[in-house]
């Protein structure tokens, strides 16, 4: 463990290369906020669509979203950016890498993010459904003004998880030939040592993951504001920094 | 066809894989025996001990759990990889990141078991240590046999991960194969569709579980 002292002794310089390596290392972590960011987007709107539609009337939509769901949350990410990177090309698309990472990250995640959509859209109370026909709204109105609402409440503190889990998904991505935040920490170590490097590196990637999950909590706040189960936002802003983890649907992962 | 998947590089490479699934059950294994044993332990120090021991360690949980397995399997490689073996610290690493998540698991599984049960402990006068191992650790543990089940299905999908420090799991050797041959196809596919294979009984296998215990 010698490398504990270089630490410390070398903290001063070490800070030195540090800062002379801002400029590409604020670049690896834009990368990595892209793909977390457009990753996240992407796996909503597949969560959104495959959980919802599993609970479509016609049985061959239901069946066909079932399938998707599991083949994408049982071949692992690894192998599914590997399969855009190495195996498209040679079928003839060439993709861009940072388009790969975000389509792995998207399909992945989406399908996890299914569950959770299909968890909670059916622990919404059955009285809610039953209001939607006596209100006699059309179904899809009273999906995305009465039920929606309501689910996504529910969802967030397991969507929060989910997109921790992506951020964290996302340091593969060197693999591809990414240069993104984990690419630049192996960078300065070369310079700085491995405790400095990753020292630096893993509290950056906690911090974005703070961040993200302050964000999250703000969401999960304003939606049961919304849907009046809990005081506004400007009230809870001590709520802002809560853990994650606690109260979750859907199982695996989430 | 022919052109896009030849049925015999997958049979040339399917040894490789197999050799590269040892590994990856290998490590599901292991890896899910250490995070199953520590989370209960981390659980537990969280729950009994006095706050200057049980607030270090709630902030360590929180650090890995926050940080990425990728980044941590890197790290305690370059810093372990003069001591141990790269498989031994790959497992660890696997282990002790699961351990995060199991020991909020636990945690949930604790808080499950009725207030009764402890009273009814303290109403027999029973020793804090037997009320913990006789009354709450089997009724928490059942609760969170599911729990347990799914995250050992999230590990070994994560097992693809210990290719960044170069353990010759199953991706791994199916990368091998392609960067050699350039029939990058049949491997890789291959790969994901022994996960699946694996995987999914598994994952209806804890469905029903759930339903039972529910």
């Amino acid at each position: 463990m010698g490398g504990l002292t270089d630490f410390v002794e070398n903290f001063g310089i070490n800070t030195e290369a540090l800062v002379a390596r801002m400029p590409v290392i604020l670049e690896g972590i834009l990368v990595t906020v892209q793909l977390t960011v457009l990753g996240a987007l992407g796996a909503m709107a597949i969560a959104m669509i495959l959980g919802l539609a599993q609970s479509v009337k016609l049985a061959a939509v239901r069946i066909a979203a079932r399938i998707v769901v599991e083949f994408f949350r049982g071949t692992s990410l690894v192998v599914q950016l590997f399969w855009f990177f190495f195996v498209l090309p040679l079928l003839g698309w060439q993709l861009d890498p940072l388009f790969c990472g975000v389509l792995a990250l998207s399909l992945n995640y989406g399908a996890y993010g299914a569950e959770v959509v299909r968890g909670s859209v059916g622990s919404v109370p059955k009285g809610q459904y039953e209001a939607i026909s006596a209100l006699s709204l059309s179904p899809l109105r009273g999906m995305f003004r009465v039920i929606v609402p309501q689910a996504w409440a529910l969802m967030i503190p397991s969507l929060s998880n989910l997109l921790i889990q992506l951020l964290k998904g996302t340091a593969i991505v060197s693999m591809i030939t990414l240069h993104d935040l984990y690419f630049q920490v192996d960078q300065l170590r070369r310079t700085t040592g491995t405790w400095y490097a990753f020292g630096f590196g893993l509290l950056a990637y906690f911090v974005i993951a703070w961040v993200l999950v302050a964000f999250m909590n703000a969401l999960e706040i304003r939606a049961k504001h919304r849907i009046g189960r809990g005081p506004s936002l400007r009230e809870s802003l001590g709520q802002l920094f809560r853990s994650p983890g606690r109260k979750q649907i859907g199982g695996e992962l989430a | 066809m022919s052109d896009i998947w030849s049925w015999e590089h997958a049979a040339a490479a399917l040894p490789a894989l197999l050799e590269g699934f040892k590994v990856t059950l290998l490590a599901t294994l292991l890896g899910t025996l250490i995070a199953v044993v520590l989370g209960l332990v981390v659980a537990i120090v969280r729950r009994t001990a006095p706050r200057i021991l049980s607030l270090p360690v709630t902030g360590a949980v929180e650090f890995i759990r926050m940080t990425p397995l990728v980044v941590q399997l890197v790290f305690a490689n370059l810093v372990l990889s003069q001591f141990f073996e790269t498989l031994t610290i790959g497992i660890w690493v696997l282990g002790i990141h699961y351990t995060t998540y199991m020991a909020e698991v636990y945690r949930a599984g604790i808080d499950s078991v009725a207030k009764g049960q402890w009273e009814a402990a303290t109403a027999l006068s029973l020793p804090r240590a037997r009320t913990w191992r006789a009354i709450v650790i089997p009724q928490a543990v059942r609760n969170t046999l599911p729990a347990l089940g799914n995250y050992a299905i999230s590990m070994f999908k994560e097992t693809p991960f210990l290719i960044v420090i170069f353990i010759s799991e199953m991706v791994n050797q199916a990368q091998n194969y392609g960067a050699n041959t350039y029939r990058y196809t049949e491997p890789i596919t291959m790969a994901g569709l022994i996960f699946l294979a694996a995987s999914y009984p598994m994952s209806l296998l804890i469905r029903r579980l759930e339903k039972k215990l529910a």
